[in-house]
């Protein structure tokens, strides 16, 4: 396969970097539908991190300011109440702290610290506050860290009583509904990223489907089916695949077609001077005895070389309509074995055994009979010439599997039987049986079980080879059909 | 007296060398290489049998078939290209008695003509009449009433129709009926049969959509009935 190579632009350079570093985390192996499902379900995953965080950022921020106000505002009427105690009777510290509300209170006076609390103390109190509030006189608020969490940390002198109120504020509601809203996030996301997986399912789908369709058709024109054709679809970007496709196969059909032709108008075209040639020969046969011995060898060679000509030329013919795909079958109803014994009588063996099952004397077939009397007298034929034996005919059923629906006819050989691995060789054209097919090796071109195989398809049967199971030497050529008419008695026939 | 075979054929080559053949058998044969030849041959020398090829210049096999058999009933075999095409069918339609396939040995053919000569003479059933409702079947006369009013039939049609009423009720397969009327060890096609059959009803029931006579039995074949 031959591959453009296009060099990377330097403007492109920093983008193909992207990409390759993208193409090296999505290793080659992963499909088409599972790349596609995983950029959307990591894309969907990626977007809602973001904005999770971002959501929880901005709340955070505008919970903490509006809550700063608010104690503010709580901590100035706090303080205004300790200093209006302390006014009054400056000994009872504690006393005073308690007029101020329930919230986590300090205060640092003459030298002291008085706490509302244990779990309020000095250490919480940096000196960069201390010093503001208690040298400078000014009042402050800092965001400190308690117990992992941030609280709010306010300082006001009081002024009167010269000494520094201190409240801190763990902004434990602000915590709780933080904490809610991080779950809703969390949630939020999770749910986003199943969203956005569904999304990438469907639309790795949709992705692949005119794939899918693309490889269904390829498959049925593997299968011979050369008329399949890619349904036309106006999406630009699969226009170009379908058109390619479609053309493809016309091609592949047309030229399909004039192979098949080919063979047809030559084998045609022989046929004509064959049958003079046959006729001739026939004329002069008649006149065997006037002859020398000399121009009888000869004439004997003629006559049986140009029957051989003709039957490969029938076959040719025969096999050609097949690839052409023109065979129609002229099907009737046909009681099996009656069929079946005259075929044989037929056949170049007229006087082979047969052997019905009494389960199929009334079994009906719908068949072509002149297609299936050659696939009879070819399978005849092969264990003729192939075995060198005496062929044998079965006319039975398969009721292992459902019985009465099919049709066996079976003919077997005491040969030397087929080496394994042949069995499925045997039926392709100008094939010939291993070591038994050389040493015969004369008569039959090798098409007799092609055409069995292309004959008893068409029936909607099947052909097989196989040893003999019964311990016999040799091989048996199984064809089974489906069977029309249960198989049930209707009365003689004459 | 010798048998006389009219062949019609366009390809000399294949002419000669049946004729040839065909003269091995002992018979007198008469060539033409279009239809217009046959039909003035024919008219000048009736022939005991008539071999016509499908593909001729000028009127084609199954024309040629139809005029001859306007006004005689002798013994017709056409010569098809390929036996799975509607030829056959529409050959036996014209009035054809039998078929065969290119490319065919002479001696096959020999051995069909011989079929059809020895079936075209009257055979003796043993009966001088029988009866089947309105039709009539006189054997010995080669005569067939329905109704009272003669019917024409061919002689592969009588013999069909005297085979039938050998055994009345009897069932009789496709392939009983061609080894008994078209007579030789033939592995033959049952559509040689159903067109005849259908011919026959043409000509002896009133209602051949509906057949009273010669009435089909479904898988197994045809059965006459009064």
């Amino acid at each position: 396969m031959t591959s453009t190579f296009i060099e990377p632009r330097q403007t492109k350079y920093r983008l193909t970097r992207a990409r390759r570093l993208i193409r090296r985390a999505l290793p080659r192996r992963i499909g088409l539908r599972n790349r596609i499902l995983i950029i959307f379900g990591a894309g969907a995953m990626i977007l809602s991190i973001i904005l999770a965080l971002s959501t929880f950022g901005f709340t955070r921020a505008s919970l903490v300011q509006q809550r700063e106000l608010t104690e503010i505002n709580q901590a100035y009427i706090n303080a205004r109440r300790v200093q209006n105690e302390l006014v009054v009777d400056r000994t009872d510290v504690v006393g005073a702290l308690e007029q101020a509300g329930t919230s986590l209170r300090m205060l640092f006076i003459d030298g002291r610290w008085v706490s509302s609390s244990a779990n309020f103390t000095e250490s919480l109190v940096p000196t960069s506050l201390k010093t503001r509030t208690v040298s400078d006189k000014s009042p402050a608020i800092m965001v400190v860290e308690r117990a992992g969490r941030a609280a709010i940390l306010i300082g006001i002198p009081l002024e009167r009583v010269n000494a520094t109120y201190f409240e801190l504020d763990t902004m434990r509601e602000v915590h709780d509904a933080l904490s809610s809203v991080r779950l809703a996030l969390i949630l939020a996301g999770g749910f986003t990223t199943i969203v956005g997986v569904g999304l990438g399912v469907f639309a790795s789908r949709r992705a692949v489907r005119p794939l899918a369709n693309a490889a269904q058709a390829a498959r049925a024109i593997a299968d011979g089916r050369l008329d399949t054709r890619l349904e036309p679809t106006d999406d630009p970007d699969l226009q170009a695949l379908t058109a390619a496709f479609n053309e493809m196969v016309a091609t592949l059909q047309s030229r399909a077609e004039r192979d098949a032709r080919f063979t047809s108008d030559v084998s045609h075209e022989l046929r004509s001077p064959l049958m003079t040639l046959a006729a001739s020969a026939q004329v002069m046969q008649a006149r065997r005895d006037e002859l020398s011995e000399r121009s009888q060898a000869a004439l004997d060679l003629l006559v049986s070389d140009v029957a051989r000509f003709q039957s490969l030329v029938e076959d040719l013919l025969e096999i050609s309509r097949f690839d052409a795909g023109v065979v129609r079958l002229v099907r009737e109803p046909l009681r099996v074995v009656e069929f079946v014994r005259q075929a044989v009588a037929v056949s170049s063996l007229p006087r082979t055994p047969i052997e019905a099952n009494p389960a199929v004397t009334d079994a009906v077939i719908h068949g072509d009979r002149r297609r299936l009397a050659r696939v009879i007298a070819n399978l005849i034929d092969n264990a003729r010439v192939h075995s060198g034996g005496s062929p044998r005919v079965l006319v039975t059923t398969d009721d292992a599997a459902q019985p009465g629906a099919y049709v066996w006819i079976v003919v077997e050989d005491d040969g030397e039987g087929l080496i394994a691995g042949e069995t499925e060789k045997i039926f392709e054209r100008f094939s010939r049986g291993g070591a038994a097919g050389r040493r015969s090796g004369q008569e039959g071109a090798g098409l007799g079980l092609a055409l069995a195989l292309e004959h008893v398809t068409l029936h909607g049967g099947r052909i097989w080879a196989e040893n003999r199971t019964d311990g016999i030497r040799g091989a048996r050529f199984v064809v089974e059909l489906p069977v029309e008419q249960p198989m049930a008695t209707t009365g003689g026939t004459r | 007296m010798g048998i006389r075979v009219l062949t019609v054929e366009d390809d000399e080559r294949i002419r000669t060398s049946v004729k040839l053949a065909l003269e091995d058998e002992g018979w007198h044969v008469d060539e033409a290489a279009s239809g217009e030849d046959a039909v003035a041959l024919f008219s000048h020398h009736t022939p005991d049998v008539v071999l016509i090829d499908i593909m001729l210049p000028g009127i084609d096999g199954f024309e040629l078939c139809r005029t001859i058999r306007r006004s005689s009933d002798v013994p017709i075999v056409m010569v098809t290209a390929r036996a799975d095409t509607h030829d056959v069918v529409a050959g036996l339609e014209a009035g054809a008695d039998d078929y065969l396939t290119k490319p065919f040995a002479p001696k096959e053919l020999a051995a069909r003509i011989r079929a059809l000569l020895r079936r075209v003479r009257p055979t003796a059933t043993g009966h001088s009449k029988l009866t089947f409702g309105d039709l009539e079947i006189i054997p010995d006369e080669g005569k067939v009433l329905l109704a009272g009013a003669e019917v024409v039939l061919t002689k592969t049609e009588f013999r069909l129709l005297c085979e039938l009423a050998n055994d009345p009720g009897g069932v009789f397969s496709r392939e009983s009926l061609l080894d008994k009327v078209w007579g030789y060890d033939y592995f033959g096609d049952g559509r040689l049969v159903d067109v005849h059959i259908r011919r026959l009803r043409m000509k002896v029931e009133t209602d051949p959509a509906n057949p009273r006579h010669v009435v089909t039995v479904r898988g197994l074949g045809y059965r006459l009935e009064s």
